[in-house]
C-alpha cells in the first residue's frame, strides 16, 4: 500500500511552483508602490489608469493582436490544405515535404530569426508587422497541422465518400461534410496559432523594424523600475482575458462534442 | 435474366503488384439480387467500390445501362451505397441526412420534405426526421444509410456488408426486410457479404470470389448442391470430403470406391468440371447422410465419436467402418427419435446422388 502522503506533497508544491508567480500578478497590478517586494503598501488602481495613458504600451498591443490573428488565420488555413494532403492522399516524396514542413517544431527560434533577416535584408525588403507575420506563420503552421493532422484523420474517411455517392462535388463535399466535422480542429488552431504569435518573442524582436510588438515592447521597457507596476496591470488584463478566451473555447468544444455525440475527451479542462 | 443492366468484361485492378481483381467477367440484370460472397481479400469490396466509381479500373470494361464508367466519378453514377460504417453524417439529423442528396436534384422544399419522408416510412423510420443522428442504435443507423441511398432512386442499390456491424437477432430481420424492401422499390441490388448463409437466404445469385477473380456465379440451389471445386464447396456451408479412387465409365458417370461406403456411381452431372480416372474426393453434405436404417439410399455401418447438441439439431461425427477419418452427420431432432451417445454403433444411409465428386 502506497502512502498517500508523498505524491499529494508533490503535486502541492508543483502547482505553487507553476502558479505562484503568476499570483503575483495581479496581486502587485492593485499594489500602491513602484518597488515590486513585500509587504504590499496599499491598494491602487492607479497603474491600471497609467495604462490606458501609455500610447506606445496600447500601440504594441493593436500590432501584436493585428499580426497575431493574421498569422492565426493563415498558419490555420496552410495547416488545413497540408493536413488534408497529408491524411488523405499519397504523393512522391511525402514523407521528407512533410517532415520539411514540421522542422520549425524542433528548429531554434534564434536560428529561424536570423535567417529570414538575412534574406529580407538581402532581397532589400523592409521590416514591418508584415515580415513579423511571416515569420511567426512559419512557426505556426507545424502547430496547425498537428491539431488538423489528427482531426483528418479521427474522420471516418467513408463520410467524405458517401457525400459524393451522394452526388456533391469534391469541393462540395468538402465544404458539406469535412469542414464542419473538423471545425472544432480549426477552432483549437487557431487558438493555439493565436497565443503562440501573442507571445512570441525572438522572431518579432528581429524582424518588427520600428512597430514593436507587446512582447518586444515590455522588455524594452524593463529597463525603467517605474514602468514595472504598469507591465503587471497589463499582464492581469492578458491573463483574464486568456481565461476567458479558454473558457469560451472549451465550452463550444464541449457544446459540439455533445451535439455530434462524440465521446468527450481530449480539451484544455 | 432480364436484359443486363451491369457488364463486367475482364475487370482488373493493380495496386502495385497486388492483383486485387484479375479478369472478373459478369452481367447482373435489372432488378436482380445479386452477392458478391468471399472471404476478405477476394476483392468483393474492391469490385463493390470500383462499381461505385471509388476504384478506377486498370483493365477491362465496366458499363451500367449500356453506358461506359470509365472515368466517370462517384456522383455521376447511376449507384447508390451502403456503407459497411454506414457513414450517417453525424453534424446533420436523420431527415438532413436523408435530404443530403436530393438537394442537388433541384426539387422544391416541400416536394424534397414528402421525399424524405417517404424513405424514411418505407424503412420504417417514419417520424424519425428530426433525431439526431447520434442517438440512433445500430440497426437505425443502418436503416437511415438505406433511405439515404434509395431516395436517391438509384438503378443500382451497392450494399458493403450492411449487416455485419448487427447482432444475430436483428441480422436475420434485416436480412428479410431487406429482401422484401428490394422487391418493393424493383432496383438491383449488389450485397458484399462474407457470411455465407446471408448470401443464399437472399440473393437471386451469387458470385463466390477468391484470389481477385470468381469461382462460380449461380443461384443458391445450384452454388449448395453442386459446387465447381473443393474451395467453395467449403465455404458454402460444411462438406465431407473422402478421398477416393475414380474410374471414368463409358457413359461419362464415374466409378468410385470410398473407404467405408464402398464401390458406387455417381451420375455425370455430379462430377465438378467432368469426370477423370486417378485420385479424387467425393463431398458429401452432412444432411444428405442419415443415422439409422429407414429412408432410400445405401446402409454402412460406423461407430459415433463425438456428438454436438444444438437443440433443434445435433451433429454426430462417425467413423465408418474402414474409413481413415470420421463424417459428419447433421440429423433434424424430430419428435421421437433420441440422440444417439459416443461409442454407439450405428447404421448410416447414403446416396451417391447426392455426392459431388472433385478432383482438385
Amino acid at each position: 500500500m502506497r502512502r498517500p502522503g508523498t505524491l499529494a506533497i508533490y503535486a502541492a508544491f508543483y502547482l505553487v511552483f507553476l502558479y505562484a508567480p503568476v499570483i503575483l500578478l495581479p496581486l502587485f497590478a492593485f499594489n500602491d508602490g513602484t518597488i515590486i517586494a513585500f509587504p504590499l503598501s496599499g491598494f491602487t488602481t492607479h497603474w491600471f489608469a497609467e495604462l490606458a495613458q501609455t500610447d506606445a504600451l496600447i500601440d504594441s498591443v493593436v500590432t501584436s493582436l493585428i499580426i497575431a490573428v493574421v498569422a492565426a488565420v493563415l498558419a490555420t488555413l496552410l495547416g488545413l490544405l497540408a493536413a488534408r494532403a497529408a491524411a488523405r492522399t499519397m504523393f512522391p516524396l511525402k514523407p521528407g515535404i512533410m517532415g520539411l514542413i514540421m522542422l520549425p517544431l524542433i528548429l531554434p527560434e534564434i536560428i529561424i530569426a536570423v535567417a529570414l533577416l538575412v534574406v529580407l535584408s538581402q532581397l532589400g525588403i523592409a521590416l514591418a508587422s508584415w515580415t513579423v507575420i511571416l515569420g511567426h506563420v512559419l512557426l505556426c503552421t507545424p502547430f496547425a497541422i498537428a491539431i488538423l493532422n489528427s482531426a483528418f484523420l479521427a474522420l471516418d474517411q467513408s463520410l467524405e465518400e458517401a457525400a459524393q455517392d451522394l452526388g456533391t462535388t469534391k469541393l462540395e463535399t468538402f465544404w458539406r461534410v469535412t469542414l464542419p466535422l473538423v471545425m472544432p480542429g480549426i477552432v483549437s488552431s487557431l487558438l493555439i496559432s493565436f497565443t503562440i504569435s501573442l507571445d512570441e518573442f525572438i522572431i518579432a524582436f528581429f524582424l518588427s523594424g520600428n512597430e514593436p510588438t507587446l512582447p518586444v515592447y515590455l522588455w524594452s521597457q524593463l529597463r525603467f523600475p517605474a514602468r514595472i507596476p504598469v507591465v503587471m496591470a497589463l499582464g492581469t488584463l492578458l491573463l483574464i482575458a486568456s481565461l476567458v478566451l479558454l473558457t469560451t473555447a472549451e465550452y463550444f468544444r464541449r457544446r459540439g462534442a455533445a451535439r455530434t455525440g462524440q465521446d468527450d475527451h481530449g480539451g484544455f479542462m | 435474366m432480364t436484359e443486363p443492366l451491369i457488364v463486367l468484361d475482364r475487370v482488373e485492378k493493380h495496386y502495385g503488384a497486388v492483383q486485387a481483381l484479375a479478369g472478373v467477367s459478369a452481367e447482373i440484370g435489372a432488378g436482380e439480387f445479386f452477392s458478391l460472397l468471399g472471404p476478405s481479400g477476394c476483392g468483393k469490396t474492391t469490385l463493390l467500390r470500383a462499381i461505385a466509381g471509388f476504384e478506377e479500373l486498370t483493365g477491362g470494361r465496366l458499363t451500367i445501362d449500356g453506358r461506359d464508367m470509365a472515368h466517370v466519378p462517384p456522383n455521376k453514377r447511376p449507384t447508390n451505397m451502403v456503407f459497411q460504417s454506414y457513414a450517417i453524417f453525424p453534424h446533420l439529423d436523420v431527415g438532413q441526412n436523408v435530404g443530403f442528396g436530393l438537394r442537388k436534384k433541384g426539387l422544391d422544399k416541400a416536394e424534397m420534405t414528402r421525399a424524405v419522408g417517404d424513405a424514411l416510412t418505407m424503412v420504417g423510420l417514419g417520424g424519425y426526421e428530426k433525431r439526431a443522428s447520434h442517438a440512433l442504435s445500430g440497426g437505425q443507423r443502418q436503416r437511415v444509410a438505406l433511405a439515404r441511398a434509395l431516395v436517391m432512386k438509384p438503378k443500382v442499390l451497392l450494399l458493403d456488408e450492411p449487416l455485419s456491424a448487427l447482432d444475430k437477432k436483428l441480422r436475420e430481420q434485416m436480412q428479410v426486410e431487406l429482401i422484401r424492401l428490394q422487391r418493393q422499390v424493383g432496383i438491383t441490388f449488389i450485397l458484399v457479404t462474407h457470411d455465407q448463409e446471408e448470401a443464399l437466404v437472399m440473393s437471386d445469385r451469387i458470385a463466390v470470389m477468391f484470389d481477385g477473380q470468381i469461382a462460380q456465379l449461380a443461384d443458391p440451389e445450384i452454388l449448395y448442391r453442386a459446387p465447381v471445386n473443393r474451395r467453395v464447396a467449403s465455404f458454402i456451408g460444411m462438406m465431407n470430403f473422402l478421398p477416393t479412387q475414380v474410374t471414368v465409365l463409358p457413359d461419362g458417370t464415374a466409378e468410385v470406391d470410398v473407404a467405408g461406403l464402398g464401390r458406387a456411381t455417381i451420375p455425370a452431372t455430379q462430377c465438378a468440371g467432368g469426370a477423370r480416372a486417378g485420385k479424387g474426393a467425393v463431398g458429401i453434405r452432412p444432411e444428405t447422410l442419415t443415422i439409422g436404417r429407414e429412408g432410400a439410399g445405401r446402409v454402412a455401418e460406423g461407430t459415433v465419436e463425438e456428438v454436438v447438441y444444438y437443440g433443434d439439431m445435433t451433429y454426430y461425427d462417425v467413423l465408418l467402418d474402414g474409413a481413415a477419418a470420421p463424417v459428419t452427420i447433421s440429423m433434424r431432432n424430430v419428435f421421437g427419435r433420441d440422440v444417439l451417445c459416443r461409442g454407439a454403433r450405428t447404421p448410416v444411409r447414403w446416396a451417391p446422388e447426392a455426392m459431388v465428386l472433385f478432383h482438385d
